[in-house]
């Protein structure tokens, strides 16, 4: 918990706390707008959110890393959500999981499982960067993934 | 020459499978034309094998054509679609096709043929009768009203949702609060989000009605994080609902208060039970509470908490609007109503079919899903999410309905049908079910926390370990659902023995066991 925050990051966390903590439940509304701005909730932040919430710092970790949807790293690259749950397994998406661990060893990509995206009869489906994606092959992942290096 | 009236859906499922990319040539390509279009952004008619699902308004009826990709969009000009004309792509009038057909669509009436997010679109079909006659009620004939209805909770518990509100409303507090659980996590479900997505008035407006009835005068919807799109559109809903006096300090006028707002999850499936919910949304690790106190008497930060699912408030103001005998008379024996089921999966024809309780599973997976996509034989289907058991062959005739269901040890839970074809692993499924209760386990029972993992140890040691040890290891996955089953606080641990054993017991050749006396689903 040694970490240090950029001015500027410090800035957003004060920015954020001074618009959130007086709501009743605070904490994951501040931890999402953080990350949303920040792209993680960095480590050094936890000391401020807790003395803005009167809570220990032990509660504030507690909080992160108990919820998937939390970081304390930035993701690395284009973030690739495969869903694992049952109905896309009935439609391949081990093999499609399979298909983008290869292609994250190379690629600057962060994989990560999801457990349902509420497109269960589209599936297999898939989010890159947050965006969804439906009935995806390997193929048209590959597809997906060049045209977003294209845009970039 | 008159505009012409073109529907193309906002809903996820549309947008990941390249509505926005469609809409957008779609409206090049008219203006190139010449052709002036108004380009309405519908919610999803749940057709979802046709998505994305174009639309034009025609002297006949809409017209229906998909799934449209943006390079077929140009020969769909050529053919004069926006007449109505005939292309490979068409598949008539919507209305007249089979699937939509024959649905008794009551919470999904609107769901496709309204503007989501057009107040004015949602009262021209309906919406906000409910709360303008629960406004000339007093709240305990709205109470009796759900009650007579017999509106139980949609979220799977199944719990008449008439009960709950009356233990709140004659709860003394000075502040009541509403929370709608649109923590939608179960694979295979969606009509939730189609319903945040594609219709949130009617959310809205069924959650008002709970507040004024019950005496809350603030509410939160908790959606997961996994749906930015079902976020966006409440958000935009609720100002707009606050702006024109449905929300907001002065209810229509009336001078009663309902504020409302979501809030976000964080990727947490356990939130979905209600206890671990309201420690969410109050700050803090969504862990289970114990039960007493119910959160209708000690909920959201220890005061009276009507708690329902999204489908649960998305009921009411048809209820309300059109009475309880209107709805009571759909359904069987104590199961009221009609409910939105999910088809899902390996399914030719997957999407939502909202049918009155006594449709069967084969009706809904043949009539209606046309069997797999694969064309393969169904092997297994799971209903009911990830908790809920695989249902044998022999059981899809039997009328859907809570407690007949239950006898036999299936769960209807929030209507997701998950179909699976032959090259289906059920083992793999099982020890699925496991490893997944481990991920997601919040942690506070033992049985839920050390058994989910202990049991893809003895799942693994059936299927890889020593034949000689098999029925010892199958004994002991038994015991240790029974331990589960009985032991854990909440459904999660409690529930997910059941996806488990009908694995071990109705597919036991899966395990590496030979049963002849039991006949494989």
């Amino acid at each position: 918990m040694t970490a240090e925050m950029t001015a500027a990051d410090r800035a957003v966390v004060q920015r954020v706390l001074a618009e959130r903590q007086a709501m009743p439940g605070a904490l994951l509304p501040i931890l999402h707008d953080i990350q949303d701005t920040l792209g993680h909730v960095p480590p050094a932040a936890v000391a401020d959110i807790a003395e803005a919430l009167n809570l220990s710092r032990a509660e504030v970790h507690g909080v992160i890393t108990y919820y998937h949807h939390f970081r304390s790293e930035p993701a690395k690259g284009t973030v690739v959500q495969v869903c694992r749950a049952e109905a896309c397994q009935a439609c391949g998406s081990d093999a499609l999981w399979e298909h983008v661990s290869q292609k994250a060893k190379n690629a600057d990509v962060t994989l990560e499982p999801v457990y349902c995206l509420g497109l269960c009869a589209t599936a297999p489906s898939m989010s890159i960067n947050d965006k969804p994606y439906a009935r995806v092959s390997p193929n048209k992942f590959d597809h997906l993934l060049a045209q977003l290096k294209k845009v970039a | 020459m008159n505009r012409i009236k073109i529907y193309m859906p906002r809903d996820s499922a549309a947008l990941a499978l390249g509505a926005d990319e469609v809409a957008a040539v779609m409206a090049l390509q008219a203006h190139q034309r010449g052709l002036s279009i108004e380009l309405v952004r519908n919610g999803s008619r749940g057709l979802l094998w046709l998505e994305p699902l174009v639309e034009v308004e025609t002297p006949a009826g809409r017209m229906a054509y998909g799934p449209v990709a943006p390079e077929d969009v140009a020969s769909l000009f050529e053919a004069g679609f926006h007449a109505g004309g005939q292309h490979p792509l068409s598949q008539g009038r919507t209305a007249d096709i089979d699937f939509l057909r024959k649905q008794e669509r009551l919470t999904f009436a609107r769901m496709g043929i309204t503007d989501p997010v057009s107040l004015a679109d949602y009262q021209a079909h309906e919406g906000y009768a409910g709360l303008r006659r629960a406004l000339a009620l007093q709240p305990t004939e709205v109470v009796q009203q759900v009650l007579d209805a017999g509106l139980r909770g949609r979220g799977g518990a199944a719990f008449p949702a008439g009960i709950k509100w009356k233990t709140v409303a004659a709860a003394q507090a000075a502040q009541k609060y509403v929370v709608c659980n649109a923590d939608e996590g179960d694979s295979g479900t969606f009509s939730d989000r189609m319903t945040m997505e594609g219709d949130p008035f009617m959310l809205i407006e069924g959650m008002t009605i709970a507040a004024l009835t019950t005496g809350a005068t603030q509410g939160y919807i908790y959606v997961r994080s996994e749906y930015p799109h079902a976020i966006t559109t409440l958000n935009e809903a609720i100002a707009k609902a606050t702006a024109a006096g449905f929300l907001g300090n002065s209810i229509l006028g009336s001078g009663r208060a309902f504020h409302l707002e979501v809030r976000k999850g964080a990727g947490s499936y356990v939130c979905g039970e209600e206890t671990a919910m309201l420690e969410g949304i109050e700050g803090k690790r969504g862990v289970v509470r114990a039960k007493p106190p119910i959160p209708a008497l000690k909920g959201l930060f220890g005061q009276p908490t009507v708690i329902n699912n999204v489908i649960t408030f998305a009921s009411v103001p048809i209820i309300l609007a059109r009475g309880a005998a209107f709805y009571a008379n759909y359904g069987v024996g104590r199961s009221k109503g009609t409910l939105p089921i999910q088809l899902a999966g390996n399914i030719k024809h997957g999407g939502l079919v909202e049918k009155a309780f006594g449709v069967t599973l084969r009706e809904l997976m043949y009539d209606y899903g046309g069997g797999t996509a694969s064309g393969r034989p169904i092997k297994a289907v799971q209903v009911g999410g990830p908790l809920g058991a695989y249902v044998p062959e022999a059981q899809w005739d039997l009328p859907m309905d809570y407690e007949g269901w239950a006898a036999v040890g299936a769960t209807v839970g929030h209507g997701g049908i998950v179909v699976h074809d032959d090259t289906a692993d059920m083992s793999k499924l099982a020890r699925y079910a496991m490893d997944f209760c481990a991920v997601e386990s919040c942690g506070k029972c033992t049985p839920c926390r050390i058994g989910s993992t202990r049991g893809v140890e003895v799942i693994d040691r059936i299927t890889t370990g020593d034949a000689q040890q098999r029925p010892q290891q199958v004994k002991l996955l038994r015991d240790l659902c029974d331990t589960m089953v009985n032991g854990s606080l909440c459904a999660m641990g409690g529930m997910t023995p059941f996806p488990v054993l009908s694995a071990l017991n109705h597919y036991p050749q899966d395990f590496g066991l030979s049963n002849p006396d039991r006949k494989a689903a």
